[in-house]
């Protein structure tokens, strides 16, 4: 190759034939893709939000209808419009009858492989944690996704206690993850062998998102009404 | 088209097809794409899944290279075919979340690695780059068709010693103990060594019966 290669008008020529074939064959993938997204959009909407919503049933046994509900920065809450940023938002529950039955809460902590998503029901009347589901997770399969389906573990989240100090501020005792078998306490979760990492992680995020949320809510119960205007 | 297709080149168009389900499957005979077929194939649905998913972009990705075989220039003929395999895994990503969260969960990143499977790459590169667009779709069905049926047979092996399970139901009593590994890693290079162990033991014994 010489150094007047790029003047060769035969090299221009096959230059030009290879921007050609990429721009073409990109603009053409461009268009394959937006097309499928604007397809596919509303779908996998839906489908998020069906999953979600399933998993609120999942956490809050014998509700009948849910609400969202977002966090103001003055730290009370009002039913949650469009643009409430996503980590600020809850979902209430509501029996049959309309009466509140408890709150599902969103919370996210780094687990083993990845940033772990789980969604926990609060009991305001039993003041405990009712039930978890992971909404998330890269866990090493056969290991740390037990954490999804270990009946042993999953038992930990039917009556886990966050009841309030006397001053309604904090927790009386702070949830926190312990190792298998060493649970003695209705405030602690048991870990799984074999998944240490992943069902200690759970335990963190539960411990520190019941910390900041629980008080909130029982302070201000009262804020969650049951949707009389979008019930159907 | 096919017809026509068959006159000028001496093998037909069903050889093709047939080529990729057994005597040159992908997983078995060329050990190809060996990421996804050792990573997702821990439960029988989680790797029917894959193989379908891989399938249809192989089969896309054939048709469309095949279809600008004459419009690609040899230099960038690599990264065009990277291009078209990343438009159709997208597209396949956008689908399965569209068809179902869960399996959407449970494959995770690898759906995005199928960009890099090197059985898609090498089938445009060796196949549907020379080919008329009808036997590259018969290519890209038999060799579709093969991997995911690989995929499913060490799926189905997997879930079973390792969970007891096929396709999520439980086959065995409650008292079976799992044998965990074989949902690792680890079980898959197991699975994988003793398939194939057995497939070539097959293909020899059928090359002697000829001979």
């Amino acid at each position: 190759m010489s150094t007047s290669a790029p003047t060769n008008p035969a090299n221009i020529a096959s230059s030009r034939k290879m921007l050609q074939a990429m721009v073409g064959i990109g603009m053409l993938c461009a268009l394959l893709i937006v097309l499928t997204y604007e397809g596919t959009f509303n779908r996998i909407e839906t489908n998020k939000a069906a999953a979600l919503e399933q998993a609120i049933f999942k956490v809050l046994p014998g509700i009948s209808q849910t609400a969202a509900y977002q966090l103001n920065e003055d730290q009370s809450f009002s039913p949650a419009t469009e643009d409430a940023p996503s980590d600020a938002i809850i979902y209430a529950g509501f029996n049959a009858e309309n009466q509140l039955v408890g709150m599902a809460i969103p919370a996210s902590g780094q687990g083993y492989a990845d940033i772990l998503r789980i969604l926990y029901g609060y009991d305001l009347e039993k003041q405990a944690i009712v039930g978890m589901y992971v909404l998330e997770s890269k866990e090493t399969p056969g290991l740390g996704d037990k954490i999804e389906k270990d009946p042993a573990f999953l038992e930990n989240f039917r009556a886990l206690d966050v009841s309030l100090a006397k001053d309604l501020k904090s927790l009386k005792n702070a949830v926190v993850p312990v190792k298998n078998g060493a649970k003695k306490n209705p405030w602690e979760v048991d870990g799984i062998t074999g998944a240490t990492i992943s069902s200690r992680a759970i335990g963190d995020i539960l411990g520190a998102s019941s910390a900041e949320w629980i008080p909130l809510i029982y302070q201000q119960q009262e804020a969650f009404s049951a949707p009389t205007t979008t019930s159907e | 088209m096919n017809e026509r297709d068959q006159h000028i080149n001496a093998t037909p168009s069903t050889d093709e097809f047939i080529k990729g389900l057994w005597r040159d499957n992908p997983v078995f005979v060329q050990v190809l794409g060996m990421c996804p077929v050792l990573a997702v194939s821990n439960t029988a649905g989680n790797a029917l899944a894959m193989g379908l998913a891989t399938a249809f972009v192989l089969l896309m990705s054939n048709i469309l290279v095949s279809a600008l075989r004459n419009f690609i220039p040899k230099q960038v003929r690599i990264a065009s075919y990277i291009l078209i395999i990343a438009t159709f895994v997208t597209i396949t990503d956008y689908a399965i979340q569209a068809i179902s969260v869960d399996l959407h969960k449970s494959l995770g990143a690898f759906i995005s690695l199928i960009v890099v499977n090197c059985l898609i790459l090498s089938r445009a590169e060796a196949f549907a780059a020379k080919n008329t667009i009808g036997r590259s779709i018969m290519d890209a069905l038999g060799m579709g068709i093969g991997f995911t049926f690989a995929l499913f047979c060490l799926g189905a092996v997997r879930e079973l010693l390792g969970n007891g399970s096929l396709f999520g139901w439980a086959v065995f009593p409650e008292n079976f103990q799992a044998w965990i590994v074989m949902i690792l890693p680890a079980g898959g290079f197991f699975t994988l060594a003793l398939l194939l162990l057995g497939i070539n033991a097959i293909q020899q014994k059928q090359k002697q019966a000829e001979a």
